[in-house]
């Protein structure tokens, strides 16, 4: 394989890949969050 | 007598004769010891590491020094926890121990910058490429981009123990990584001002929806541990140490081990992980046209990270009619906190009433999850593709 199919390669699948799985992990911290919600209110003590 | 007590005193200058006949790249290394040693006494810049790399640095390169030989103090240093890539992995527990996910798991889209901030890191191995790099060396110089000392040195060293890459470029691409870490806040307030207008930066974004349950915070590091070790299995030893660390805070079960984690286990590492690293910097081998180019395609990295997340942060401004601060995509990298805290200071310089910190938190804990994450999956495409 030479280096800019390589390049090429990695930029796609490997950006790709990571932008991929962290929407995953964004969906399944949103399911997390159904099933133990965040409570309102408390919010303050984070500024 | 008097012979044997010429060649006794002979001895003693055989260092020095050495040092003005053959040892000009060991001055100069020492001379970049100093330096080191000035960057991180005066101006403070990643004392924790760059005070242990001098050190390495300046006993590597005093004349005749056997520190690096077999059996040398910092070989077997280097063959205990570099070589086998234990240290950094030790770092990354503490490193787990120390961060709070709660300010991401309050604001889950805000992950996606720490996809966004990782895009240096694969127009990087582009560019490395071009620059005739091998694919291995590429890589490992366009780890760089994921603003992660300790994941640099993992996948570097994977490279150079199975003798892919130079030892002596391990070094080069510590320090590269550790220096650009700390220059975050020299390096990225040029690129928001020059990339976002001023009615994008005066953008007050809206308050964070709440408190996090702890059972989300302990589902969180198992959740992203599962789903590297099925999506990116080569990186699992970076993730899981990383969320094995968090894991045992947000518990609240082990207290001691999280503080162990925290202080005495990443204390030592980072001693002895940077003592290593700097034995890596030995004169004749460090100073090559490679280590300079290494220095700029990791400049060229960190900038293109930061243009990346601010990039989707105005994309997002524009989807979202103009809720979204483009400046807290600048946090989606790994230097945590600091890339945070220059985001909030720079959403105050030009509204005094803007508080972006806890979304940059956000941004920025995403970050430190997506470089870890870019750096597995690169891994996990190299042996897919039969390269390791």
């Amino acid at each position: 394989m030479n280096n800019t199919v390589f390049g090429l390669t990695m930029l796609i699948v490997g950006m790709g890949g990571t932008l991929g799985t962290l929407f995953l992990i964004t969906l399944i911290i949103r399911a997390l969050c159904l099933f133990f919600p965040v409570r309102p209110g408390a919010g303050e003590e984070t500024k | 007598m008097s012979e044997a007590i010429l060649s006794a005193l002979g001895a003693l200058f055989e260092g020095a004769r050495f040092l003005f006949s053959q040892g000009g790249p060991n001055l100069v290394m020492i001379a970049v010891a100093c330096l080191m040693f000035w960057l991180a006494i005066a101006k403070d810049v990643e004392p924790l590491l760059l005070l242990p790399i001098a050190f390495g640095c300046l006993l590597v390169n005093l004349p005749l020094s056997e520190v690096m030989h077999a059996d040398g103090v910092l070989r077997t240093l280097y063959d205990f926890g570099i070589g086998n890539e234990l240290f950094p992995l030790l770092i990354f527990v503490g490193i787990g121990s120390m961060t709070d996910f709660s300010p991401l798991l309050a604001n889950p889209r805000l992950l996606l910058f720490g996809a966004a901030g990782q895009l240096g890191i694969f127009i990087t191995l582009l560019l490395a490429l071009a620059l005739g790099f091998s694919k291995e060396e590429a890589v490992s110089v366009a780890a760089i981009g994921a603003c992660d000392g300790p994941t640099v040195i993992y996948v570097s060293n994977m490279f150079a123990g199975m003798e892919r890459i130079p030892t002596a470029m391990v070094g080069a691409l510590a320090v590269a990584a550790y220096s650009y870490m700390a220059l975050v806040p020299v390096i990225q307030p040029p690129i928001m001002r020059l990339l976002t207008t001023r009615k994008e930066r005066e953008v007050k974004m809206a308050s964070p929806r709440g408190k996090v349950s702890k059972a989300a915070l302990i589902a969180f590091p198992i959740v992203v541990t599962a789903i590297t070790g099925i999506v990116a299995p080569k990186g699992l030893p970076l993730m899981g140490m990383i969320m094995l660390g968090n894991f045992m805070k947000v518990t609240g079960v082990v207290p001691r081990l999280a503080s162990a984690a925290e202080n005495e286990i990443a204390n030592i590492a980072t001693l002895f992980l940077g003592l290593a690293i700097g034995g890596t910097m030995a004169g004749p081998q460090f100073l090559t046209r490679e280590t300079l180019m290494v220095f700029g395609l990791g400049l060229i990295a960190i900038t293109i990270d930061t243009a990346g997340g601010i990039l989707l942060g105005k994309l997002w401004y524009l989807l979202s009619g103009g809720k979204v601060n483009p400046l807290v995509g600048a946090a989606g990298i790994s230097a945590y906190p600091m890339a945070a805290r220059l985001v909030q200071t720079e959403g105050q310089r030009w509204n005094k009433h803007n508080y972006l910190l806890m979304h940059a938190m956000a941004a920025n804990t995403g970050g430190q999850i997506g470089s870890v994450m870019a750096a597995a999956i690169m891994l996990s495409l190299l042996k897919g593709l039969g390269i390791i």
